[in-house]
């Protein structure tokens, strides 16, 4: 007996969404539309304004590609990842510094002046040695409790910068970061800076890639899945949690670096719990445990944060909220149609 | 937790630590909180035997394993491996000859076959030697080889068991504590995994300890037996005496009070 049409063209809708949800094919969708709507910027705005999307890319994808390795990888749901980022930017602020500020009548600090590249190794090391104390105290927990010690790790961060006003100036902010310098070369223009960003990125990226791809990566997966057989099996599963942790916020550290540099100024703003989460929902949406779903998600982020500020009918006093409203829905709806994000293979 | 060595000396020169077992519990105690999962069990099991371990459910059966492998709160007792206590930390154990395949296989899904079997024999670190026991796995479970690039979240009930099992032996080890291994498998699966259990324990020659609710099929195979209720031992011996007395039926009917043990 024949099924109606309607059943018919149900049943071909229901295998349609099947296949795009099974297939990679999506991925390759997602990635065509992301670099072609990179490029329409481009043309439309000018190579100056891609210069410093592509610098902000590098630094949401160093940030979310190491989040990646403790969320994705690891399956430790952190959403306490802009503290290490903090800390970074911080770190590079205060070293770099040499503005006077008693001349404008606010809080003075300590100058340090050193320069970009001796700041930067310490803002890495700075926030490895704080994930390494947290980290110990996190590595008993699991779950909803590691997303609750997370969340207070991020609000407990914020409120270090907000209101160690004798290292950080607190709301005030620091100013006149320094940019980086290799010999003669001053890396003050735009493109310079994208030139270094990407450098790191790429390094991130390949130390990334070489230990999700090596046994200690397999380890990582092994507790994500199934913490207590990996421990049976001979795994001392706090080592491997918390080395991962450590990696992965000294990447943030040097992604923080960059930022403080990049952006000359530093204030608490940029540290905020919602921007952790958004870094969260970056990751999920490019995909758990995939590097190359965290660049995409990154690229996609960036563009949706500085694109929509030309959308010709959109008031530009709602730009900031509508950008929150658009990730919202599409986190919604990749939730409920790809739960494992464009390029990912896990589910969370 | 394990006793001192004084009291360790104790029980040995009770003859509670017979050093010509390969494993031995002696007066182990776990407690869940107020709830007694074991009490004062002492059983040993020798060198390539295959041991059963049975009981009704809530028995204390998974218990006795989980305390052999740091995974249960126990209070008393000390387990002996080669007759020296047994204390070191969950991740030590297999370093020690002691594999452990828990209950519902749980195998990591999201890995390849091949990576869920190396995942079991981190301690071997010369390469060859990991391919050596990689290939026997394969000769000893064929469907592994064929398969061995599939994620093993694409396997059956009975195949997933399989690599759990195979996960163990690339351990090496001297013991291998199974956990409820046909739970949950169609009958026709359940007498495969019988036979490839017997088949270990006969060409292999490794010692095993098997948890397991099939009573036909585990007393088939077993050398001797176990039988738990409410957390103690009811009955142990051969399979022959364990069908020949009612033991089993009053446990399961629940004849037994904990008083006549």
């Amino acid at each position: 007996m024949n099924s109606s049409p309607a059943t018919t063209n149900a049943s071909l809708m229901a295998r349609g969404m099947t296949a795009l949800r099974e297939k990679g094919d999506i991925e390759l969708y997602a990635n065509v539309f992301v670099i072609a709507w990179a490029v329409i910027i481009t043309l439309w705005q000018g190579t100056g304004f891609a210069v410093t999307l592509g610098t902000v890319f590098c630094i949401w994808a160093i940030l979310s590609v190491s989040l990646n390795l403790v969320v994705g990888y690891t399956g430790l749901l952190s959403v306490g990842h802009i503290g290490f980022f903090g800390i970074g930017a911080y770190g590079m602020a205060i070293l770099t510094s040499d503005t006077s500020y008693e001349l404008l009548r606010t809080e003075s600090i300590a100058q340090f002046g050193w320069p970009f590249f001796a700041a930067l190794p310490v803002c890495v090391i700075a926030a490895g040695a704080v994930a390494l104390a947290v980290g110990a105290v996190f590595n008993r927990f699991r779950d909803d409790i590691y997303v609750l010690v997370s969340f207070g790790f991020a609000i407990i961060a914020f409120n270090v910068f907000l209101s160690w006003r004798g290292l950080t100036r607190g709301a005030y902010g620091i100013r006149d970061v320094a940019r980086p310098k290799i010999g003669s070369w001053e890396v003050s223009g735009e493109l310079d800076f994208l030139i270094l960003c990407a450098v790191f990125l790429l390094i991130v990226v390949g130390i990334s890639w070489f230990l999700v791809s090596s046994s200690f990566g397999r380890v990582l997966k092994a507790i994500r899945e199934d913490e207590q057989v990996a421990q049976v099996f001979g795994y001392r599963t706090t080592f491997y949690k918390l080395a991962i942790w450590v990696i992965s916020a000294m990447m943030a550290g040097l992604a923080g670096g960059l930022f403080g540099s990049f952006t000359t100024f530093v204030d608490p703003n940029s540290f905020i719990l919602l921007e952790s989460m958004l870094l969260v929902s970056i990751v999920i949406l490019g995909g758990l445990a995939s590097i190359r779903g965290s660049l995409l998600g990154a690229l996609a982020f960036v563009l949706l944060e500085e694109g929509m500020r030309f959308i010709p009918f959109l008031p530009s006093e709602f730009v900031g909220q509508a950008r929150q409203v658009v990730l919202g829905v599409l986190l919604v709806l990749l939730m409920l149609f790809r739960p494992q994000g464009l390029a990912g293979r896990y589910k969370l | 937790m394990t006793e001192s060595p004084e009291t360790s000396t104790a029980a040995e020169t009770n003859g509670s630590a017979d050093t010509s077992n390969l494993l031995e519990l002696v007066d182990i105690s776990v407690h869940y909180g107020a709830v007694v999962g074991l009490h004062e069990v002492s059983l040993a099991v020798k060198k390539g035997e295959l041991v059963a371990v049975m009981g009704p459910n809530g028995a204390g059966k998974s218990t006795v394993l989980k305390a052999i492998m740091g995974l249960a709160p126990v209070v008393g007792g000390t387990v002996y491996l080669r007759g020296q206590p047994l204390d070191v930390a969950t991740h030590e154990i297999v370093k020690q000859g002691v594999a452990f395949v828990p209950q519902g296989r749980r195998v990591f899904t999201h890995l390849t076959i091949e990576e869920n079997l190396r995942m079991g024999c981190l301690h071997v670190s010369d390469p060859s030697e990991q391919q050596r026991r990689l290939d026997s796995i394969f000769t000893l479970f064929p469907i592994l080889r064929t398969k061995s690039s599939d994620y093993a979240s694409a396997m059956s009930g009975g195949q997933q068991q399989m690599l759990a099992i195979g996960r163990g032996l690339m351990a090496g080890p001297d013991v291998l504590l199974l956990d409820e291994p046909t739970l949950g498998l169609a009958p026709i699966i359940v007498s495969e995994v019988f036979e490839k259990v017997s088949e270990i324990s006969q060409t292999l020659n490794t010692t095993i300890m098997v948890v397991e609710h099939n009573i036909k099929g585990i007393l088939d195979i077993a050398d001797r037996a176990y039988v738990l209720n409410n957390g103690r031992i009811a009955h142990d011996g051969t399979p022959e005496t364990v069908q020949e007395t009612d033991i089993l039926t009053d446990v399961f009917l629940g004849r037994v009070a904990d008083g006549e043990l």
